[in-house]
């Protein structure tokens, strides 16, 4: 009797089991009236992405969907708020070890969406969010699609990011549903098209306004509005009230008959993949394979097509270069978090010291985040001059619907514009933006800390004056940090937070989470002279400078540069810093890191900033800046100083590629030595750093995923093959040795 | 605490009323000299006819409504479309002279609401005045506050008597949207100005070569908030989804309102409409936009600003309106003197502002318990509600907003609802969805309907609140002058 009930209530344990390892945990669906709601929401994370789990529930459920005789129509949709879903799972393409697999993967989700894209039963993709990638390849198989009209929803093809492409039929549907030359853009840039642009390009139906309050949150009642009005959209497409097939305006009629004409279409291919070639220079293998998997779909039918596609999706995902990018991708996730936890105290008001280019520009990106911000300078001239700029920046964004005149307006009384401290008693942060003179930062550290209250920060944004020294004289260094930012700041992605022994914990974890709302990837690094990025700058700049004197042409410079991988060419980056910057830096370095940091003569910097030739903000530097022109000419004064200061070029080392190569190992060379003297806590950090600050090849992946991908031995061969021509320059660091020396050893394992 | 209640609950404390009756003498002129003797007979009939307290304040002088009129209200683009603004202003103002038969010299101030301004007549109260053959020695103002403009004029009229300054106050308001100012653009305002400016034929010639047809699209009156870009009827359906209204509650909220109009007008409830003889035209006697119709016609529409799938319409929202409206508001004492019965007392009042761009019209579930908690009432001692009907989703939204712990507790920061206003006291003569919406008067028309109401229904207490552009909205208490 006993051992019956024992059994009864084994087996009744059992068959829960049962059940509950069916229970999905990505994917739940409901039946309303007819239509079948499915909604996506993958546990333990913030976006739904495309994995093997979801994928084969996803099938599961619509097995399901379309046997029910009851189900006339689905609708698809998320219930997470911000994500519909985010694309693939990155980590399941990266498990994969060979090319077939990963062609393997492409073909089991082309074979998903294909079902999808045939139901007989119309499928409505209920959009609020982001609807990246793989999840823009399901929503544009679906038979309709509804979006959300919210900041959050945007749709986009972002592989070619990653070096990969749309490799679920995306290549494939995504030139009929928008037209070729707006698919190939979609696909070839990567970029983000918000709610309101996708239904102008017809790649969604009907737009949703996002709700207010009512008698729920806002966002939760949005996505329930959302799925209401997509239920009555699906039912009318099961009863055939509403048709699919949406009105195309003039220009995309003609476009779509334009595209029918075989020449035309060989134009289009040609012209693309001329202007592809010319901005990847040969370095991105995935653009030029977009376009190829596009043109063999629109050529030879969608079998072909997606064949295709599945195969290049696996070379692309195995080659370096989108190993670089995923790697690079990571690293921005990763920098985008707080590892210090939430500070003790919110910073709600800001104080900014000089309303310079970079003073205006943190304040620019501080105001435009809520946050009270207070622009001090010494003169009225200045002062107006960094109002402008922040004005400037975002009525930019209003030119470009980014922004309404009305929330710049509002974002703009953010900022408060003076010349004295007042206010400062309630700075809860003051960020030192003035000119880079130890004695200046002095003066103005100590009288700021006369006025501001106890709990407030003081940042110092310096690109080489160690923190410390300007700590010295603070009465509270444990209150003092660097937060070093990028030119110009509303663009450039990078925020180098420099930490004393002194500063405190809670101190940096206030300054990344200010540089966070600010929306900054962030690496947080030890102090030291020029920190990281500027210490690996310096050794390369110096090379620039003694392959100018060795006599190559600054255009030629930049042309060998900006082929390697670099956005901005060498020259032209010594410009855009700013000559007497960079002077002003090499001198600094030069003084403490000796002859390691020799190489081109200082005295080229001198010379052009005692003739004004201070670059781009002076008008002249290497080349002539004119306003209004967008043409460079060298700067032709400059003949007489390089003739002053002329080497002879050695021939064994002076090749192309050697000059590239003597750039690249310099930086990369430095960048290791921080990490081994423990200026830098990761790899990754470097790498981060390096790409979003410095502008190091994106597809190189930094210089530490260089290092691995490249090889540790070959770097070092040819540090030491430069080595014998120039000396200690070039004498590879000890960690960079030790990974020559043991093959397996790896900064990503 | 009120003037009437003090002496039953503090009669220990009735010697510093002695203190206040032999001072206020000294403070008024010596016209206002026979007040407290008003006021003691006042007390003496509020203590015979009702039970419940007033809400007369201590040391405030008590603001009464005399009458109201307000022309017939029109459909834009009907009879009045060949007016301009302060024709129906004036049109109002002697109405009401003729209603109340005011001598003209005692009026002290005029004020009148109104939303799209006609820049030749900005200050449209002025030109209706003198029109209207108020005395040349009376000053009048304008104001502008979106759809509770007027109850902007009767608040400030309330506020100069209150205060002592003025004793009568003309307050009103006016809408013409037959007419609206459309203006050339700005970059040809600038060429015409700056010609303006030239002084040689070289600088005319110069500037007249900048002109590019371009510059002759015109440019047309905003129909949309300013701060969001929205326009009202789109974030009404907003609104309206956010608050789960379905079509059908609007539809059917519409009926009531078109049908209970129907019924007032029918039966002559609308006593403050005055006749209107339009020059050229016949004499307009009636509101005509009250236009029941069947839920199956009304199911029949199109939404009009969320397509296809919105729920607001055109039969579930209120009308482009002309009309206007005019009220004679005076101090308690002054009207006693001249003889004048009074209609209402208006007392307390509220505005409130919110986020425009998702609460643009919750004005009234703000401003009813604030206004309700200043006069030290509930909801249940309402007698008359008079809320402005924009859309039958905006009333609806409002009700289930008012209904809501959860809205309360996260928005309002009330710990617990508002309360719903029972319907059966609610708009019983119709709304703005039926009677019109000529947004610079219709505040008038909610107090008159709300003092009328009292009067016609019995009851104390009527509550009047609108919402209004820019996310502000506006509520007030009128109590029925004791008969």
């Amino acid at each position: 009797m006993v051992a019956c009930r024992a059994i009864g209530i084994l087996s009744r344990f059992s068959a829960f089991r049962i059940l509950r390892s069916r229970a999905r945990t990505h994917i739940n669906y409901g039946v309303k009236g007819d239509v079948a709601v499915v909604r996506i929401n993958s546990p333990n994370s913030k976006v739904n992405t495309l994995s093997k789990e979801l994928h084969s529930e996803f099938s599961e459920v619509m097995n399901e969907i379309w046997a029910s005789d009851q189900i006339r129509s689905a609708v698809l949709i998320s219930s997470k708020p911000g994500c519909f879903i985010a694309g693939a799972d990155i980590n399941m393409l990266a498990a994969c070890k060979t090319l077939q697999e990963v062609t393997q993967l492409s073909q089991e989700a082309q074979r998903i969406v294909e079902k999808l894209e045939k139901s007989t039963k119309p499928i409505v993709a209920a959009i609020n969010g982001s609807c990246l990638g793989g999840g823009l390849e399901v929503a544009i198989s679906c038979q309709y699609r509804i979006a959300t009209k919210d900041r959050k929803t945007v749709l986009g093809t972002p592989e070619v990011l990653l070096g990969a492409l749309p490799g679920a039929g995306g290549t494939q549907r995504l030139p009929k549903m928008v037209g070729v030359p707006a698919a190939l853009d979609m696909m070839l840039t990567g970029r983000s098209i918000r709610a309101d642009r996708a239904k102008k390009m017809g790649l969604v139906d009907q737009l949703v306004e996002p709700l207010g309050p009512g008698l729920k949150p806002p966002e939760e009642r949005t996505i329930e509005y959302l799925e209401e009005v997509a239920i009555t959209f699906a039912k009318g497409l099961a009863d055939k009230k509403i048709s699919p097939k949406r009105d195309k305006g003039l220009v995309e009629k003609l476009t779509a008959y334009a595209m029918t004409i075989p020449f035309v279409r060989q134009q289009v291919y040609k012209k693309v993949e001329e202007k592809v070639r010319k901005q990847t220079k040969g370095l991105y293998p995935a653009p030029l394979k977009i376009i190829d998997v596009v043109k063999t779909g629109i050529e030879q039918g969608s079998d072909a097509g997606y064949l295709c596609e599945s195969q290049k999706f696996g070379e692309l995902v195995m080659t370096k270069e989108s190993k670089a990018l995923m790697g690079l991708y990571h690293g921005q996730v990763l920098c985008k978090k707080n590892k210090f936890g939430a500070p003790q105290k919110d910073v709600k008001h800001l104080a900014i010291l000089g309303a310079g280019l970079m003073g205006a520009g943190i304040a620019q990106v501080s105001v435009d985040k809520g946050l009270k911000t207070i622009l001090k300078d010494a003169t009225l001239t200045a002062l107006d001059r960094g109002q402008q700029q922040v004005f400037k920046g975002l009525n930019d964004k209003v030119k470009k619907k980014a922004l309404t005149s009305f929330e710049r307006d509002s974002i703009f009384s953010n900022l408060t514009g003076q010349l004295d401290y007042q206010g400062f008693e309630k700075a809860d942060m003051v960020i030192e933006a003035v000119f880079e003179d130890l004695s200046l930062k002095h003066r103005v550290l100590k009288e700021v800390e006369a006025v501001i209250p106890d709990h407030c920060i003081f940042a110092s944004n310096t690109s080489a004056l160690p923190i410390s020294e300007i700590a010295a004289v603070s009465k509270r260094p444990e209150k003092v940090i660097g937060m070093h930012y990028f030119s110009p700041v509303d663009k450039m992605q990078l925020l180098e937070i420099i930490t004393t022994e002194k500063t405190s914990k809670d101190t940096s974890a206030s300054a990344v989470a200010v540089g966070l709302k600010q929306g900054k990837v962030i690496i947080v690094v030890k102090d030291g002279p020029g920190f990281y990025t500027t210490r690996c700058l310096a050794p390369m700049m110096s090379e620039v400078i003694r392959i100018l004197q060795e006599g190559v042409d600054p255009k030629k410079l930049d042309s060998l540069t900006t082929s390697f991988g670099f956005p901005v060419g060498a020259a032209t980056l010594v410009d855009e810093v700013g000559v007497d910057v960079a002077k002003h830096v090499a001198e600094d370095l030069g003084k403490v890191f000796g002859e390691r940091f020799g190489g081109g003569n200082p005295e080229l910097l001198t010379q052009m900033v005692s003739k004004g030739f201070l670059g781009r903000k002076s008008g002249k530097g290497f080349y002539i800046y004119q306003e209004g022109v967008k043409r460079k000419d060298l700067n032709s004064d400059m003949d007489s100083i390089l003739a002053s200061l002329k080497l002879p070029p050695k021939s064994e080392v002076s090749s192309d590629e050697d000059i590239q190569f003597r750039l690249v190992t310099r930086f990369v060379n430095e960048a290791v030595m921080c990490l081994q003297e423990g200026i830098l806590a990761t790899p990754a950090e470097g790498d981060i750093g390096a790409v979003f600050g410095l502008g190091f090849p994106p597809c190189l992946g930094g210089p530490f995923r260089f290092v691995d991908l490249y090889g540790a031995q070959k770097i070092v061969d040819r540090l030491k093959k430069y080595e014998a021509a120039y000396g200690k320059q070039f004498t590879p660091c000890q960690l960079l040795a030790d990974h020559a020396n043991s093959p397996n050893k790896k900064f990503y394992q | 605490m009120t003037i009437l209640t003090y002496p039953f609950k503090n009669l220990p404390t009735a010697s510093k009323w002695a203190l206040r009756f032999s001072i206020r003498p000294l403070s008024c002129s010596s016209q206002l000299r026979a007040a407290p003797v008003f006021v003691f007979k006042l007390y003496l009939k509020a203590v015979q006819t009702k039970t419940k307290k007033t809400l007369a304040k201590p040391n405030i002088r008590n603001v009464v409504v005399v009458d109201g009129v307000r022309t017939p209200f029109l459909l834009s683009g009907t009879s009045y479309k060949d007016l301009m603004p302060h024709d129906l202003a004036r049109a109002a103002l002697t109405g009401l002279l003729h209603r109340t038969s005011v001598p003209k010299e005692v009026v002290d101030y005029i004020i009148f609401g109104t939303v799209i301004q006609e820049v030749k007549t900005s200050n449209v109260a002025r030109e209706a005045a003198l029109g209207a053959g108020f005395s040349d020695k009376t000053p009048a103002h304008t104001v502008t506050m979106a759809c509770i403009s007027a109850n902007q004029a009767m608040t400030t009229g309330v506020g100069l008597i209150a205060s002592g300054q003025c004793d009568v106050i003309v307050a009103g308001g006016v809408e013409l949207m037959s007419d609206v100012p459309i203006r050339h653009s700005r970059k040809m305002r600038k060429l015409m100005l700056d010609l303006n400016k030239a002084k040689s034929m070289g600088q005319r010639l110069s500037l007249i070569s900048k002109f590019r047809f371009n510059f002759l699209a015109p440019e047309l009156p905003a129909v949309s908030e300013f701060s969001t870009s929205e326009t009202m009827g789109h974030s009404a359906d907003r609104l309206a989804a956010a608050f789960a209204v379905s079509r059908l509650e609007q539809d059917e909220y519409a009926l009531r309102s078109h049908s209970l109009a129907k019924k007032a007008q029918d039966e002559g409830l609308l006593s403050d409409v005055v006749p209107f003889k339009v020059p050229g035209k016949d004499t307009v006697t009636k509101d005509n936009g009250i236009r029941p119709s069947s839920l199956e016609q009304m199911a029949k529409l199109k939404p009009a600003f969320i397509k296809p799938y919105g729920t607001v319409t055109a039969a579930n929202s209120s009308f482009l309106t002309d009309g206007a409206s005019a009220m004679l508001i005076m101090a308690e004492e002054k009207a006693l003197a001249m003889g004048y019965k009074p209609k209402a007392y208006l007392r307390d009042f509220m505005y409130v502002s919110q986020d425009p761009k998702d609460q643009l019209l919750l004005g009234p579930t703000y401003a009813t318990p604030k206004v309700l908690e200043k006069a030290g009432l509930t909801m249940n001692d309402i007698d008359a509600f008079e809320f402005h009907e924009a859309f039958s989703g905006q009333i609806l939204a409002n009700f289930k907003a008012m209904d809501s712990d959860w809205f309360a507790e996260n928005y309002m920061g009330r710990k617990t609802k508002v309360g719903l206003p029972p319907l059966e006291k609610f708009n019983n003569w119709g709304g703005s969805l039926s009677l019109g919406h000529p947004f610079g008067a219709t505040g008038c028309r909610l107090v008159m309907a709300a003092a009328n109401r009292l009067r016609k229904e019995g009851g104390q207490y009527g509550l009047v609140a609108a919402c209004a552009a820019g996310g502000q909205g506006h509520a007030m208490i009128v109590e029925a002058y004791p008969k």
